[in-house]
């Protein structure tokens, strides 16, 4: 019992990350029908570009201030106005296509220009553990927790509370009508692509201390995050949280009470009934767009 | 087309095939090696471009398929069988498989329809690896036989390559043949607008399991020839990336043109073969180059042909009716 709370707990904080990630899948298609198969590979490059800050010998903070913010040119505007402008007018799959070919090159890239080793990464939580309730809980789960509940909470009430959040929304639901209110839709789908670049660096920031920084590790990552987004719905943001949690739970009680061979059907049988019964996702509505 | 545009493409189509003969002769082992996995990767690129470009259905499970008949040759030529059987029982199987994953097609499309078919890759996956009785796990099957056809041994790289091409060209005209087929011409209608196809009386159901049965069977023939070729089978070739891949080829040749997964499997099997010269570098110069071109031709390299073409027409057809305009004017 006490070893299932365990696991329950490490599940929630990975699927906290899941849900980060997620969530930036879902504003890319809502706002700009943006199917990225490089989320993972998104996840995966700030990491990096941390670590080669502060081979430059910047300290810790000041590194991760420089990630993000390269992140944000890298991940968010040049993504945006290179890749996704020209190409959305030509539908989804080709757009789709080309975000394959994007992963396959930023992966290459980090192969080449860093190393095809995995690298260690400092935690921005301290390692340990706390005692809750009379067990030994990671602080380093609960930090991850912390932070990305944090993240979530602090997008839904941009998304949910404010002017901007609702002009986003507006622009996501309806671009016609929302550009005839005055709604400067341009501007907000871009902010979705700054948004999710901040998001994956955060989840990089989050996830890359306890799995390392390694070229190939957002294929993991970015099928997991396609996974929760589908698995809670697609087109809402309160969906991708809940899938990722349930991701994060369901993969880490498969590994431990299924087999570890299988351990990675288990969320893909769920993704098949969630399509075949809900295609909707769980938390989702049909045929509608929110952010 | 007119006559002459005909006569050109025939030309064009006698050299690329006499090439594809000839040139080979004095390669070495490896580029017939190469050269034997295009045509492997473009009848699975076919098969991709009949569900996907024809019919339109989204397919990530394209590369489960190549896997599946990849071990049932292996499994059943390492088991005495002559390699023609292990073709038979393969397609029997792709053709049911292939079958059942459309169900899923008629409840959901697009987006969702990719990652369902993308879950199954990833179950086959897990199904080679782990069930060791049957694949050998990790380890794989080595020592898979060559064939022999009609009293030829293919055990030397030429004559395999061979086989591939015949295999590549049998392929090719049963696809001519069924694309402008009465099937054909449904499964295109399929694509172009399912609702309409449906009130003229198609069976829109059964033309979309029929999609994907189809296309999933020239994944199991792919596959059939892949064992061979390689010699050796395991489960790392055939994860999701390969489907990806397949997938790939088939929108960057252009997809639901009939040559399409020609140029796609080129791209994706040669290209980075003569890129090899950047070293390191290689496999991101060949992402930037597909990127490169799908911004240019999001419709892939026989879009620009078909746009070109296209403006041609409208060109020839315009001088004639500038001509005929002035005719009219003069006798009136």
């Amino acid at each position: 019992m006490s070893n299932l709370l365990d696991l329950i707990v490490a599940g929630l904080a990975t699927g906290a990350i899941y849900a980060l990630v997620a969530v930036g899948f879902t504003l890319l298609w809502q706002t700009s029908q943006t199917i990225n198969f490089a989320q993972g590979e998104f996840v995966m490059l700030p990491a990096f570009l941390m670590l080669a800050v502060m081979h430059l010998g910047a300290p810790f903070w000041l590194a991760v201030l420089v990630g993000v913010l390269l992140s944000a040119l890298l991940l968010g505007l040049a993504f945006k106005m290179l890749l996704v402008d020209p190409m959305l007018r030509h539908g989804v799959l080709p757009l789709a296509i080309a975000t394959m070919a994007l992963a396959i090159g930023i992966k290459e890239a980090v192969k080449q220009f860093f190393s095809a080793e995995a690298s260690p990464f400092p935690s921005i939580v301290p390692v340990g553990d706390v005692s809750v309730l009379g067990r030994a809980i990671s602080l380093q789960s609960l930090g991850v927790l912390a932070v990305a509940i944090l993240a979530v909470v602090g997008l839904t009430t941009l998304l949910n509370r404010t002017s901007l959040g609702h002009q986003m929304q507006a622009a996501a639901q309806n671009p016609t009508v929302a550009r005839i209110i005055g709604v400067p839709v341009e501007r907000m789908i871009l902010l979705t692509f700054l948004i999710n670049a901040v998001l994956v660096a955060l989840a990089s920031l989050l996830i890359t201390p306890i799995y390392l920084a390694k070229f190939s590790s957002g294929e993991v990552l970015g099928q997991a995050a396609f996974i929760a987004a589908i698995v809670g719905g697609f087109n809402q943001v309160r969906g991708a949280i809940a899938g990722g949690l349930l991701i994060g739970v369901v993969d880490n009680l498969a590994a431990a009470y299924v087999s570890t061979q299988y351990r990675a059907a288990v969320p893909m049988v769920l993704l098949i009934l969630v399509i075949l019964f809900r295609p909707q996702g769980l938390l989702g509505r049909a045929e509608e767009r929110t952010v | 087309m007119s006559k002459h545009g005909r006569l050109l493409l025939a030309a064009l189509a006698i050299v690329v095939i006499g090439g594809l003969i000839i040139v080979p002769m004095n390669f070495n082992r490896y580029g017939l090696y190469i050269l034997s996995q295009w045509a492997v990767m473009t009848i699975a690129a076919m098969g991709l471009n009949l569900t996907l470009g024809y019919a339109g259905q989204v397919s990530l499970a394209q590369g489960a398929f190549v896997g599946i008949g990849a071990y049932g040759a292996a499994i059943l030529t390492t088991h005495g069988w002559p390699l023609i059987a292990s073709l038979g029982l393969v397609i029997v199987i792709c053709f049911i498989v292939g079958w059942l994953l459309g169900y899923p097609a008629l409840r959901v499309q697009h987006h969702y329809l990719a990652f369902v078919t993308l879950a199954f890759s990833t179950l086959m996956f897990l199904v080679f690896r782990n069930e060791s009785w049957l694949t050998n796990g990790i380890y794989g099957i080595s020592n898979i036989p060559r064939p022999e056809i009609l009293g030829f041994p293919t055990r030397k790289p030429l004559p395999f390559y061979y086989l591939c091409l015949g295999s590549l060209a049998l392929v090719t005209l049963a696809m001519w043949w069924l694309i402008r087929s009465p099937w054909g011409r449904a499964f295109m209608a399929l694509r172009e607008n399912p609702i309409r196809a449906q009130s003229l009386g198609i069976d829109t159901r059964r033309y979309t399991l029929m999609a994907f049965a189809i296309g999933s069977v020239l994944g199991g023939i792919a596959g059939v020839l892949y064992a061979p070729l390689t010699q050796y089978v395991d489960p790392v070739p055939f994860n999701l990336q390969l489907s990806l891949d397949l997938l790939m080829m088939v929108i960057v040749g252009g997809s639901g043109f009939m040559f399409g997964p020609f140029l796609g499997a080129m791209i994706a099997v040669l290209l980075p073969e003569w890129l090899r010269v950047a070293e390191g570098y290689y496999l991101m110069l060949y992402a930037l180059a597909v990127i490169a071109l799908l911004i240019y031709s999001p419709t892939g390299i026989l879009g620009i042909l078909d746009r070109y073409l296209g403006s041609r027409r409208t060109q020839a057809a315009s001088a004639l009716r500038a001509a005929a305009q002035s005719k009219l004017e003069a006798a009136q």
